[in-house]
């Protein structure tokens, strides 16, 4: 698996770090346990195409949002995480 | 069919021409008792255990490849009870004392090996650290010895005591602890469950999940037809967030892949089972001469059952690191499993929400040692609707009272339990 960064072209995995599943969103404060016990542990797990969090930490050191099949490790996309590291100065 | 000496020794004497089948591979019936999914080691167990402990015999289990097709098959066989947390620890014990008799409780020779399990340890820190795991295994009965490197140099003298780094200054090691036959622990819990009545029915997917007017699972859809069942077991590590979905569960579980590694066939040089303390790599030897090694999982969601380069790289280096001289050693053959890493790094066993429908899952990388002692608290689970009491933290709701079982303290992150 390669993962081509929109920064810095195509790098091996070994640069990367994993944080996961891009779709939990953390709740707002006033939320409730049941929402932050969700965002938390639970999750979809999903077997086919799915949206995750990678952290370019052996190169440019920004999020990317990367989006990967779990059953094939194909990967169709890879853009900036909104908002985080590199995104901000090259946007 | 009985095993001993004699039945080997007639079946020598012809030629080993006449072995017969060693367990039924049986056609689905219409309706079950229990209806166990996932034909790996611990649904075999569970099966075994329900016929012989709890005398609930009307049992299938259904395997959508063939028995051992999955994790079972595919690990590198470490057995071991060397946990530090309450719930960990006395569940692998009660775990590694029926290993202790598996072979005699089955008769079938699944070569199980107490050759010991050794972690090594490299700074005083560390060394600290296995020398409170140790008291914790010792006050709860469980053998384990700290070796300091005086020790180790006489047992082990190939160890890279000097480096530079990570010294090799001792290590924590239980006698008890070792490996088994992982193939043969499939087929013996088959063997025996088999001849206590249990359908074994391979080729068959669970697709769904059949429900009555109260929501409570009354059966399952599968590729060879509708099963009836009374309750539901499943025991599909690697896949329990899939089948869970059917039941329209989630789970705090991610599937994540491990690679295995075999090297080619050298004279004996590794004792027992190895642990490198300041990376991920752990080392054994087959029988037949191979270096059976792994490290960490590859670190993203995968259900692929094949592992990348890097993970390789790492882990050869944690083995060059403690054993230099296995460099001039030739890789064998590689290859991945797909196991459940749960938010806390430990197993869940429990009833889950649905009526009728009962969960063994999140095992990580550490479930084939489980293999015995899972299969007895899930068949109790089962059989009397009661949890064990060596089970009783593993519950599924733990993550929500904030009771995990983090060995690791590395909190709701699977990839780095
Ligand atoms: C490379 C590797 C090394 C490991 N090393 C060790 C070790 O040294 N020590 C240790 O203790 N643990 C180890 N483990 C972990 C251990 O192998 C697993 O935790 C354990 O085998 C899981 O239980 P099982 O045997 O029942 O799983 P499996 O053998 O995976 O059984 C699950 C079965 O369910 C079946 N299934 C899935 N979905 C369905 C469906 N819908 N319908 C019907 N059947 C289905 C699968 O085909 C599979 O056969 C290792 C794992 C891997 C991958
Ligand atoms: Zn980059």
């Amino acid at each position: 698996m390669r993962i081509v960064c929109p920064f810095c072209g195509e790098r091996e995995l070994g640069e990367f770090t994993y944080l996961g599943d891009a779709k939990p969103q953390r709740p707002a404060a006033d939320a409730g346990e049941d929402a932050v016990y969700d965002y938390v542990y639970m999750r979809d797990n999903i077997a086919g195409v799915m949206s995750e969090n990678w952290y370019h930490g052996g190169g440019c050191r920004s999020w990317l949002k990367v989006t990967r099949n779990t059953l094939t490790h194909e990967i169709s996309a890879v853009e900036a995480a909104a908002g985080a590291g590199a995104a901000k100065v090259g946007a | 069919m009985k095993y001993s000496i004699f039945s080997l020794a007639r079946a020598a004497l012809s030629g080993h021409k006449t072995w017969q089948r060693t367990w039924r591979d049986a056609t689905p019936k219409d309706h079950y008792d229990v209806v166990i999914i996932g034909g790996g080691g611990h649904g075999l167990a569970t099966a075994w255990f329900l016929a012989s402990e709890f005398g609930i015999r009307n049992v299938a289990v259904l395997e959508k490849g063939w028995i051992g097709s999955g994790n079972a098959g595919r690990n590198t066989t470490i057995i071991r009870s060397n946990y530090g947390l309450p719930g960990n620890t006395g569940f692998y014990e009660l775990s590694m004392k029926l290993w202790e008799r598996m072979e005699q409780d089955l008769n079938y020779n699944a070569m199980v090996s107490q050759r010991g399990v050794l972690n090594l340890y490299h700074s005083d820190g560390q060394r600290d650290a296995y020398a409170r795991r140790g008291n914790t295994m010792r006050i709860n009965g469980i053998d384990a010895e700290l070796l300091d490197q005086a020790a180790l140099k006489k047992m082990l003298p190939f160890l890279n005591f000097d480096h530079a780094r990570f010294p090799v200054q001792g290590g924590l090691l239980q006698r008890r602890g070792g490996t088994a036959r992982h193939d043969a622990v499939v087929w013996g819990y088959a063997h025996a469950a088999s001849a206590l009545g249990v359908d074994i029915i391979q080729n068959c997917e669970v697709t769904g999940f059949v429900r009555d007017a109260h929501g409570k699972v009354t059966g399952v859809e599968t590729s060879r037809g509708r099963i009836g069942a009374g309750k539901v077991g499943m025991a599909v590590a690697g896949s329990s967030s899939r089948v869970a979905a059917m039941a329209g569960m989630r789970l705090p579980i991610e599937s994540h892949v491990l690679q295995a590694f075999v090297s080619e066939a050298i004279k004996p040089l590794i004792p027992g089972v190895m642990t490198f303390g300041a990376g991920h790599f752990y080392v054994s030897q087959s029988d037949k001469g191979g270096l059976v090694f792994g490290g960490d999982i590859d670190g993203y969601n995968s259900y692929a059952q094949r592992g990348n380069l890097p993970v390789m790289e790492d882990v050869c280096e944690g083995g060059m690191a403690i054993i230099p001289m296995i460099g001039r050693v030739r890789l064998l053959r590689q290859w991945g499993g797909i196991m459940d890493m749960s938010m806390d790094g430990s197993p869940i066993i429990d009833r889950t929400p649905v009526d009728g429908l009962y969960l063994n899952a999140g095992w990580c990388y550490g479930g084939f040692k489980a293999t015995p002692g899972s299969g007895f608290v899930f068949a109790h689970l089962l059989a009397r609707d009661e949890m064990h009491k060596e089970a009783a933290l593993f519950r599924l709701d733990r993550f929500q009272r904030g009771a995990m079982i983090d060995e690791k303290g590395q909190g709701a992150q699977p990839n780095l339990h």
